[in-house]
């Protein structure tokens, strides 16, 4: 295939990029684990098609999911995807761990070149595909009900953002199976990136997929910030709106910001590699601490991108789980106000041993330090919420507590690692790479589960199993601890990332102990798939349909649980911060309005879709110099546009009458629920109708 | 003017056509916060071209590359282009017919195409001279900068084309108005950057 017209169509595929031809020719246990993973690929690819062909749900499926612009649906689909991310990248962080753990003065059975790509898409994954579309997903669903709004400000971008995050995933999927990944870490430095060293086509999957994601996560902020500028319902002004909801404008306004100078990186070295341009190259004038000033500029303020979301979700559960109103309310929202603002002060830390002047280093590590002042105000009002209220120790509430204990201790060694001269002792070892951990496992991926455990009831109707959660937490808990720990000593021992293998005999029973907790950590997501399975065969038994069952104090829980898609029949009207609380209180939270009126709802449009799966297909297009396909399907996502620019008709109308009908059935459960009061919420006896005590 | 007129920023049809002027607020917003997100590429890009300015690698240096006559020609031509949308945006907001329009979105196309050949002509000349992106850090930071600019103008001719069609067919309801307001800022906002390009890259190579 090296003449003729086989480069023309397939560009610069060879049969050999098929991890199961290389396996094939080179049965090693290495290729073999590599074949394996392709083959969960296709096959999980396969059964997925096969059973909803078998059961004729793809009608369904389109008409109901994939094409919807409700914003509930959107963000459920966004979850289902991180979980499916999830999956595959701890799935890749457990293999990791077997090999560090084997290969102490031994080969181990992952060889250099696969580990590399293992620890790359690892990383890339959890940051763009998992931990982004979970808090986007969570986002999505929350924000516009809070607000009391009907969806978000551009519903068909929304799902455009959603498909396109769809499609650069789908992309990561496709590297198992089609070539290879890149084996330059999630943050892709050059030179090691160009052309010149890599020249396969790993990095060039690695451009694309970020660089689709990004794009997409740009658009998302964009939309979340007008939504909670231009529709928050009358009376819910900025000082009144739940603090999850000043954490989704301070991320979004993060994402349009903080986003860009990822997109420009990317699009830099993308240049770099299919041009020739020399911007981070070794020879001609390039310059990488340009790359690295770029990313990081990007790379900061993604932390707080991805932790601010579980801030605001814990400031929730721990305010409704307390039976308290938050305290301290303005200093949170100064708080994260400041966090978002000094996040944008210290992107010079991740690489302080990269050459600038001690002054500078000096100057950036003091920022660093400075953001700790107001997350410590964050930690001390979650603790004075829960003074003297009446605290239940739910599934949600228990990640709260977790976090709270387990983020105070990453802070410390970010402290430390803030120091530009202790920075240089421990820097690129795994020291690092277990306070990073230590700061997003609870600060994004706790947060994210408390947030799915609280608001699950909500979005689907019934709640989750307690037992099973418990046991998912008591996982995800003393799996952390033991998994990352001893990473702390290692690192300070002076042992690498991203190695292969070790020839520190001393090291052996760290590693060991790490490898436990990853393997309890894999058992965790499988106690949380457990207890999704048990949820869903005892849903009639916990169905929450009046859709309060926490008490809870926001707008989201005044409607009927899962919401219908206009979300309020009537646009609500609020005077205080915790609208829907008070209202039970004062006797009006559940009105029965005197009339409905007819509502508009976005119609379905097969852009988003369209858009993504174009998307992919440029990007595949280009990873394997497929120029045909990129051209056509960038020609493709311009026609679509275009087109749907001439579609006039993009509104449904849900008519007064059935309204009515649902309301009705709404109000009528209200009246025939028991109410319970905050003893039995995790009981069967909880129909979502709460016992109003003064 | 009242508060209602000012809430949001671009032409204001309040005076004129308020349910379009209420539906346009959201729609108006998120495009300042595009453009602004737009603005952090082009600012970046600016920075990259600053610091690569010395990376010339004994390559064609500023001095060399840029002739300032050109593109003061294509300065003018989309300051102009400018000016000509804004009269199509007045027109749109008093009512005027469709021919007076289209004309004025026609002047403003022609010459938005007039710029992009011009500068086509500009690139090729310097690639005829040698300075060619891959031969210098200095040149491709200039052929990331400066042709991302023309890539907007393109995009903004063809959405123009765009338009321009779909005002006779939908006549001027909401949405073709709300378009066309978005449009129009899009359209000043690459004068702004243009103007930016042209002190910073071109003024700024004639001192070297």
């Amino acid at each position: 295939m090296t003449d003729g017209i086989w480069p023309a169509l397939l560009g610069r595929f060879t049969w050999n990029a098929l991890a199961f031809v290389r396996a094939w020719q080179n049965p090693t246990v290495n290729e073999i684990i590599g074949a394996g993973a392709a083959m969960m690929v296709v096959l999980g690819a396969a059964s997925v098609i096969t059973l909803i062909t078998v059961t004729g749900k793809w009608g369904y499926l389109w008409r109901e999911w994939l094409t919807s612009l409700d914003h509930k649906k959107i963000g459920v689909m966004y979850v289902v995807l991180a979980f499916v991310m999830l999956a595959r990248a701890l799935a890749e962080a457990v293999l990791m761990r077997m090999q560090q753990a084997a290969a102490v003065n031994a080969p181990g059975f992952v060889e250099p070149d696969h580990f590399a790509q293992l620890f790359s898409t690892h990383g890339s994954i959890m940051i763009f595909f998992m931990a982004m579309p979970f808090l986007t997903g969570i986002i999505n669903y929350v924000t516009p009900l809070q607000i009391g709004a009907r969806d978000v400000a551009f519903p068909l971008l929304n799902s455009i953002s959603l498909w396109l995050t769809g499609g650069a995933a789908g992309l990561m999927m496709v590297s198992l199976v089609i070539g290879r990944f890149s084996t330059g870490g999630w943050t892709g430095y050059p030179p090691y990136t160009e052309l010149a060293f890599s020249p396969d086509v790993g990095p060039d999957y690695w451009i694309s997929a970020v660089t689709l994601g990004s794009i997409a996560s740009t658009l998302s902020g964009l939309n979340f910030a007008v939504t909670i500028y231009k529709l928050r319902c009358p009376g819910m002004t900025l000082m009144r709106m739940p603090l999850f909801c000043w954490t989704t404008l301070c991320t979004s306004i993060l994402m349009i910001f903080a986003m860009p100078p990822l997109t420009v990186a990317t699009a830099l070295l993308a240049l770099d590699r299919y041009l020739g341009f020399h911007f981070f190259t070794n020879d001609l004038g390039g310059n990488m601490m340009n790359y690295a000033n770029l990313f990081w500029l990007f790379g900061h303020p993604e932390v707080y991108i991805l932790i601010l979301p579980a801030f605001g979700a814990y400031s929730e559960v721990v305010s409704t789980f307390s039976s308290k109103e938050l305290y301290g309310y303005t200093s949170l929202v100064l708080a994260t106000m400041a966090i978002a603002v000094l996040s944008f002060t210290v992107w010079v830390h991740h690489f302080f041993a990269m050459g600038q002047s001690a002054n500078l280093n000096a100057v950036f590590g003091i920022a660093t330090m400075t953001i700790g002042v107001p997350t410590g105000v964050k930690i001390y009002d979650w603790i004075w919420t829960m003074f003297r209220g009446e605290v239940r120790f739910t599934v949600p509430m228990l990640y709260s507590l977790a976090f709270m204990m387990t983020f105070v201790l990453g802070g410390f060694t970010g402290i430390l690692l803030a120091f530009p001269p202790l920075d240089y002792l421990v820097h690129n070892t795994l020291f690092l790479v277990a306070h990073f951990h230590n700061m997003l496992i609870p600060g994004l991926l706790y947060g994210m589960l408390a947030a799915t455990h609280y608001w699950f009831p909500k979005a689907f109707g019934f709640r989750l199993n307690e037992k099973w959660g418990r046991i998912a937490f008591g996982c995800w808990v003393f799996g952390f601890y033991l998994a990352f720990m001893p990473l702390y000593v290692l690192g300070a021992g002076g042992a690498a990332r991203r190695s292969q293998a070790f020839f520190e005999p001393a090291f052996r029973p760290w590693l060991y102990v790490a490898g436990v907790g990853a393997l309890i950590l894999l058992a965790a997501l499988t106690a949380l798939f457990v207890q999704l399975w048990v949820s869903i065969r005892e849903r009639d038994a916990n169905r929450v349909f009046a859709g309060d069952p926490w008490d809870g104090r926001g707008l989201e829980w005044s409607t009927s649980a899962p919401p219908p898609e206009y979300n309020y029949a009537v646009i609500p009207v609020v005077d205080g911060r915790d609208p829907f609380y008070d209202g039970k209180r004062d006797g009006d939270g559940y009105a029965v309005p005197a009339g409905y009126e007819d509502i508009a709802v976005p119609r379905n449009s097969m852009v988003g879709p369209a858009t993504g799966i174009l998307g992919a297909g440029l990007a595949f297009g280009l990873v394997w110099y497929i120029w045909w396909l990129a051209v056509l399907c960038l020609a493709g996502i311009v026609a679509t546009v275009i087109a749907r620019s001439f579609i006039r008709d993009v509104e449904r109308i849900v008519p007064a009458a059935d309204v009515a009908r649902i309301e009705d059935r709404w109000h009528h459960a209200i009246a025939a629920a028991r109410p319970i009061s905050r003893h039995h919420e995790t009981t069967p006896a909880n129909q979502g109708l709460a016992e109003v005590t003064a | 003017m009242s508060a209602g007129d000012m809430r949001h920023a671009g032409i204001n049809l309040g005076t004129t056509d308020q349910e379009t002027h209420d539906q346009a607020e959201p729609d108006i917003f998120g495009f300042w916060i595009f453009l602004m997100s737009d603005a952090v590429i082009f600012a970046l890009l600016f920075a990259v071209y600053g610091t690569m300015l010395g990376a010339t690698v004994g390559g064609p240096t500023a001095a060399s590359a840029y002739k300032i006559g050109p593109t003061f020609a294509e300065t003018v031509i989309l300051l102009t282009s400018s000016f000509t949308f804004g009269l199509g945006s007045i027109a749109m907001k008093h009512g005027a017919s469709n021919r007076v329009l289209l004309g004025w979105f026609a002047a403003t196309l022609a010459l938005g195409l007039a710029f992009l050949g011009l500068e086509l002509h500009d690139f090729a000349t310097m690639i005829g001279d040698g300075a060619v992106p891959t031969r210098s850090g200095f040149l491709s930071s200039f052929f990331a900068l400066v042709p991302l600019h023309g890539v907007h103008v393109l995009a903004g001719c063809l959405w123009l084309i765009v338009m321009m069609v779909q005002v006779p067919i939908f006549g001027r309801d909401a949405r073709v108005k709300i378009n066309l307001l978005r449009l129009g800022l899009f359209w000043h906002f690459l004068d702004i950057v243009w103007i930016a390009i042209f002190s910073v890259v071109y003024l700024q190579g004639l001192i070297r």
